[in-house]
């Protein structure tokens, strides 16, 4: 079927309501879907924290309206101790998977990937329609355990057996709740296999002409190297929530041991194994954490390159060290198991390989750095999320190698310590991925500009405010203050309260200055200045389209042709100083001369 | 605006710094026998990791200000050296810098995981439950009576589910809510956990290990200092996670026999 | 369908433009001036040719995690139980494996027929019906094994070796009928001239992997349990 006159043969679109908004076959619409669920989600997910941070700082404080949550779990408004750890789980779990997971990875790419290789659509838009809906349901499974008997489960996103595993007897949440959560999570895994089935083959079968592997953005290669991730990590964890379910369900004992007694109850349950559960979810639990952030090493890349208006010191170096990142992730899993009983050759085992994934991380940072030498740097909303992401992901970096080193855990595992880390890598740095892309391919998605103003307010209460949030994290972990805990009654930790509510009222304030984003989002959506269709200068196909935003199939009767590498900046062509991967222009580069 | 973005990336690493150089929350005072080289491992990481997070966010910093203000007519500039300088500092610098971390923190590691426990150290039993921790020593006999967990039960005090009647080592067991161990003591935990995963964490004394269900555990320490301390949870065990915790009282020989003798009376 | 508008993308000949060393990603034009791009090598596979393997990969990921739980489980307790496997799984193997060559069978003659001029005679569907038909033996015969296994008192949570047969036969099975599902899927489309050789190909990889797998799942029952 191929067709050399460069012509498309246009599948009208559709026109009825449901199928262009809803279950539409668009990836255009499929990733603007995926951008509302985690919108929606990460709206929830801080409330949440915020509810959390409260009562963190003034443990009986009474939260007005929160007996409307739930009467049993904030009874006179003030939040009972398994409450906590119930909204701490639904916190966790909506944040990583229906958030860092969905927006930079399956909205971003879903909307932007197809449009960067030069494809009129991914080659399976109803598997790819089927990802977004099973992602929604596994949502609504999720948040549905709000609304069940003894609500939410409590044991955290690891749900760690037995606990996760003896059903309701091993307390509030743990029966119904755990049930749901699994089912949420394996149908989850559904979704996102199938996404990344889709993302994998576009990247590989669906490029334009003169589109080489080495000629896609870095944005296009960390969506590919993490759909990889996805599609191997996602495998994994499904059959584990299958057995998880089957534990509770149907009476079987893969994760809960013999003998154990509850409320002077011996459990009927037998020879199950619960490191089995940890080694299972830490084999998906790792590389779930580079899928939450490479995507936005690729998209910061890509802002950063425009914005520098040069292209990294060495793109090969970026996808290598991106690549590394994502086969090493899945070699280090033990990490997170140095004091779980696991045999303590292992931990050393697993030591030295979660050393060396510094190696790739400390490259990608390097290039970073060094491609801001010389660069002609423009400051604007969207660069500015994209330097706070290297500033955050450095920050979120060195704490690694306290925890990579087995004799360090010893004082820092489970404290918050922990906490600060991730919420600073994969946390803060994600979200700011994802701010720096929506500021960035707002005007492409809609049309319109972001409210420049807004959004640098919005960056700087960000930025300082996650700083104030998460730095104390590590002084905390560093005196030995334990993670999920609802109150600290610990003699130890009570000089440690006044930081917690310093904490929470940084998170308060920063958390306050998001609905500047969501404002602004909504607003520039509507009554934005009107973007032109490449308004910052850039150079990838997605600002080649015929019309701002993209028509029905990206690229209009024909599909581009690609004649450049990715990132033609500094150069002095007839458009500037800038060259389109899709202009058939030849111009001398700056390496040409140098 | 890109110069100030500078000024506040520094203020805001070296305000991170000073709290650790000052040590203002820091790791409680060591008081066992293998957590030095706990500490200097701990010490000597926070130097490499400090460093590298202040040269960073300096050079991160230094760079936006410097050329975040450069004119279009500016022709843009590569970094001498290019990316190959790049992948050699990270591997010379950061590659050698993580390994010795790493070859030199196995050190730490063994001594606290590898060493057998000394033939004289001293048992002790832990069972972890929700949301408790109880402490078991074997008596005069040397020996602990056989668990059977059928026997739990809360209401008779039975913690360990110990058959007195029937057993006879069990019959000078010793059970306690708090944990008491004589100082200079090498000390053998046998840890089995009753219920869900718990975890057994004492700062001071450089122990943090998980109860496993299912699987008998057992780690071994000394005191050095007497006073008293706290064991906490640290693995999620429920609703009263945050309220799992016994003290940990380190005694002269002398109270620690005392303090037995007065235990076992009350049993 | 996306894919019929799709043009290929080039592979364009390395080393064939300025290559200065160190300097890549964006810094270079990789087509060199007056290049013609018509002359450089077309190769695109359709994407369900590639598909499938992501596919495949993706299953065993998920049976590579089974087996390991299965491994992990038997040596966590002394609570496994020799259980013999019901003969019927062993005819069942064979009619699964002659699925697969009838499969076989049926991909050689659609593919000379679609390779062919299309005259009016009718699709030839017949093998692939047979495929259809032993398949639906198959999932009747593991059906038979559970109620094999039910009347000898062992169900799901009886022993660990019951809960991997139950599970591990019940995944297997489901994604047995995805390829049932599949040739259905084939045989409408060959019917309405619309078969793409791609999916035809495409979905026999997917049975005759199910074929393998399963013949891997009996060796690993069989050993363990």
């Amino acid at each position: 079927m191929h067709d050399m006159s460069h012509t498309v043969h246009h599948h009208a679109p559709p026109t009825s309501f449901i199928r262009k908004h809803i279950f539409s076959l668009d990836h255009k619409v499929i990733g603007k879907q995926y951008y509302g669920l985690a919108l929606v989600a990460v709206l929830v997910g801080m409330v949440l924290s915020w509810i959390m941070r409260i009562h963190l700082g003034w443990t009986n404080y009474a939260i007005p309206g929160l007996h409307l949550l739930s009467s049993n779990g904030a009874p006179g408004n003030v939040m009972t101790p398994e409450y906590y750890l119930q909204l701490m789980t639904m916190h966790a779990t909506i944040m990583v998977f229906f958030v860092l997971t969905t927006a930079p990875f399956a909205a971003f790419g879903n909307y932007f990937l197809p449009i960067q290789v030069g494809a009129e659509d991914m080659p399976f838009p109803h598997f790819n329609m089927m990802s977004f809906w099973v992602t929604f349901v596994a949502f609504l499974v999720l948040v549905a355990s709000f609304f069940v008997g003894d609500g939410p489960t409590l044991g955290g996103w690891t749900q760690y057996a037995p606990l996760s595993a003896v059903g309701a007897v091993g307390g509030p949440g743990e029966g119904m709740g755990v049930v749901l959560w699994a089912a949420s999570i394996a149908i989850f895994c559904v979704g996102q296999l199938l996404g990344s089935l889709n993302f994998i083959t576009t990247t590989l079968d669906m490029r334009t002409r003169g589109m080489s592997l080495w000629r896609l953005p870095l944005s296009a290669w960390a969506w590919f190297i993490t759909s990889c991730m996805g599609l191997t990590a996602f495998a994994v964890l499904m059959p584990a929530c299958i057995l998880l379910i089957l534990d509770h369900v149907a009476g079987t004992s893969f994760f809960v041991p013999s003998n154990l007694v509850i409320n002077d109850q011996l459990q009927p349950h037998s020879g199950g194994s619960t490191l089995l559960w940890q080694h299972l979810f830490w084999f998906f639990g790792h590389p779930e954490v580079y899928i939450a952030i490479v995507p936005g090493m690729g998209i910061v890349s890509h802002v950063l390159i425009t914005n520098m208006r040069k292209p990294m010191l060495s793109h090969r170096v970026m996808v290598y060290s991106m690549g590394a990142l994502a086969v090493l992730s899945y070699m280090v899993y033990g990490h997170h198991m140095f004091v779980s009983g696991m045999n303590p050759v292992s931990s050393l085992a697993f030591s030295f390989p979660t050393l060396i994934i510094t190696i790739p991380s400390t490259i990608i940072v390097l290039i970073w750095l060094g491609s801001l030498y010389g660069a002609k740097l423009r400051i604007n909303t969207a660069s500015l999320f994209a330097l706070g992401f290297v500033s955050m992901f450095i920050s979120g970096g060195v704490s690694g190698f306290f925890l990579a080193q087995p004799s360090i855990d010893i004082m820092l595992h489970a404290t918050y310590f922990v906490v600060g880390h991730f919420h600073m890598v994969m946390g803060v740095a994600a979200m700011f991925g994802i701010f720096a892309g929506t500021y960035f391919w707002f005007p492409k998605i809609f049309g319109r500009m972001m409210n420049e103003t807004l959004g640098k307010v919005h960056f700087w209460l960000s930025f300082v405010g996650t700083y104030c949030i998460f730095m104390p994290f590590h002084y905390l972990g560093m005196a030995g203050n334990v993670r999920r805990y609802q109150a600290f009654v610990i003699e130890y930790m009570q000089p440690l309260i006044p930081v917690h509510r310093f904490i929470t009222v940084a998170a308060l304030v920063t958390g306050a200055a998001q609905f500047i984003f969501l404002y602004n989002l909504i607003h520039s959506r509507f009554w934005g200045k009107p973007a032109t269709d490449n308004p910052w200068q850039a150079t990838s196909l997605e600002w080649s389209t015929p019309t701002t935003p993209p028509p029905h199939n990206n690229f209009g009767d024909k599909l581009p042709v690609v004649y450049h590498d990715p990132y033609q900046y500094g150069v002095e062509s007839s458009t500037g100083d800038y060259l389109m991967q899709a202009s058939p222009e030849q111009v001398k580069t700056a390496y040409d001369e140098a | 605006m890109g110069k100030f973005f500078a000024v506040t990336i520094v203020v805001i690493a070296i305000a991170s710094a000073i709290p650790i150089l000052r040590h203002t929350w820091w790791m409680a005072p060591d008081i066992s026998t293998h957590g030095a080289p706990i500490d200097e491992q701990m010490s000597e990481t926070m130097a490499e990791a400090g460093i590298s997070f202040l040269a960073s966010q300096i050079i991160l910093a230094l760079f936006i200000w410097k050329f975040s203000s450069s004119r279009p007519s500016d022709p843009i500039k590569s970094f001498p050296g290019g990316a190959k300088a790049m992948v050699w500092a990270a591997f010379l610098l950061v590659g050698t810098e993580v390994l010795a971390l790493g070859v030199f923190g196995v050190k730490a590691w063994a001594n606290v995981y590898f060493a057998p426990p000394a033939a004289n150290a001293m048992p002790v039993q832990v069972q972890a439950g929700q949301f408790a921790f109880y402490f078991r020593y074997p008596g005069p006999d040397g020996t602990f009576g056989p668990l059977h967990p059928d026997l739990i039960s809360e209401s008779n005090a039975n913690f360990y589910g110990i058959d007195v009647d029937h057993d006879q080592d069990s019959k000078d067991d010793i059970v306690t809510a708090e944990m008491a161990i004589p100082v200079n003591r090498e000390i053998h935990l046998l840890m089995h956990a009753k219920d869900v995963g718990h975890s057994f964490f004492v700062p001071e004394l450089r122990v943090q290990q998980d109860f496993v269900p299912g699987l008998d555990l057992s780690m071994h320490f000394t005191a050095t200092k007497i006073g008293r301390y706290e064991i906490v949870c640290t693995q999620l065990c429920g609703l009263g996670h945050y309220n799992m915790k016994a003290y940990l009282s380190v005694m002269s020989q002398e109270d620690f026999d005392n303090w037995l003798k007065k235990q076992a009376a009350m049993q | 369908m996306a894919t019929t508008i799709h043009e290929p993308p080039k592979i364009e000949k390395q080393g064939s433009a300025p290559h200065p060393v160190g300097g890549n990603g964006g810094g270079r034009n990789l087509v060199p001036a007056g290049a013609d791009l018509a002359r450089v090598k077309d190769y695109a596979p359709p994407p369900a040719s590639t598909g499938i393997w992501v596919v495949l990969a993706s299953i065993s990921m998920t049976f590579a995690a089974f087996t390991s739980a299965l491994i992990v489980r038997q040596g966590s307790a002394p609570d496994w139980r020799h259980l013999a496997l019901p003969q019927i799984l062993y005819f069942n193997t064979l009619v699964l494996i002659a699925s697969s060559v009838t499969l076989e069978m049926a991909r050689r003659q659609v593919g000379a027929y679609m390779a062919g001029p299309r005259d009016q005679t009718a699709a030839p569907a017949r093998w692939l019906y047979i495929t259809l038909l032993l398949g639906l033996f198959f999932v009747s015969g593991q059906y038979v094994a559970w109620l094999q296994l039910r009347a000898q008192g062992l169900y799901l949570a009886t022993n660990p070796n019951s809960s991997f047969f139950y599970v591990l036969t019940a995944m297997h099975g489901l994604h047995l009928l995805g390829g049932l599902g599949g040739l259905v899927r084939v045989i409408r489309r060959l019917d309405r001239s619309i078969l793409r050789k791609s999916t035809l190909d495409a979905t026999s990889r997917y049975w005759h992997f199910m074929d393998v797998l399963w013949v891997y799942l009996l060796l690993l029952l069989w050993m363990k349990l």
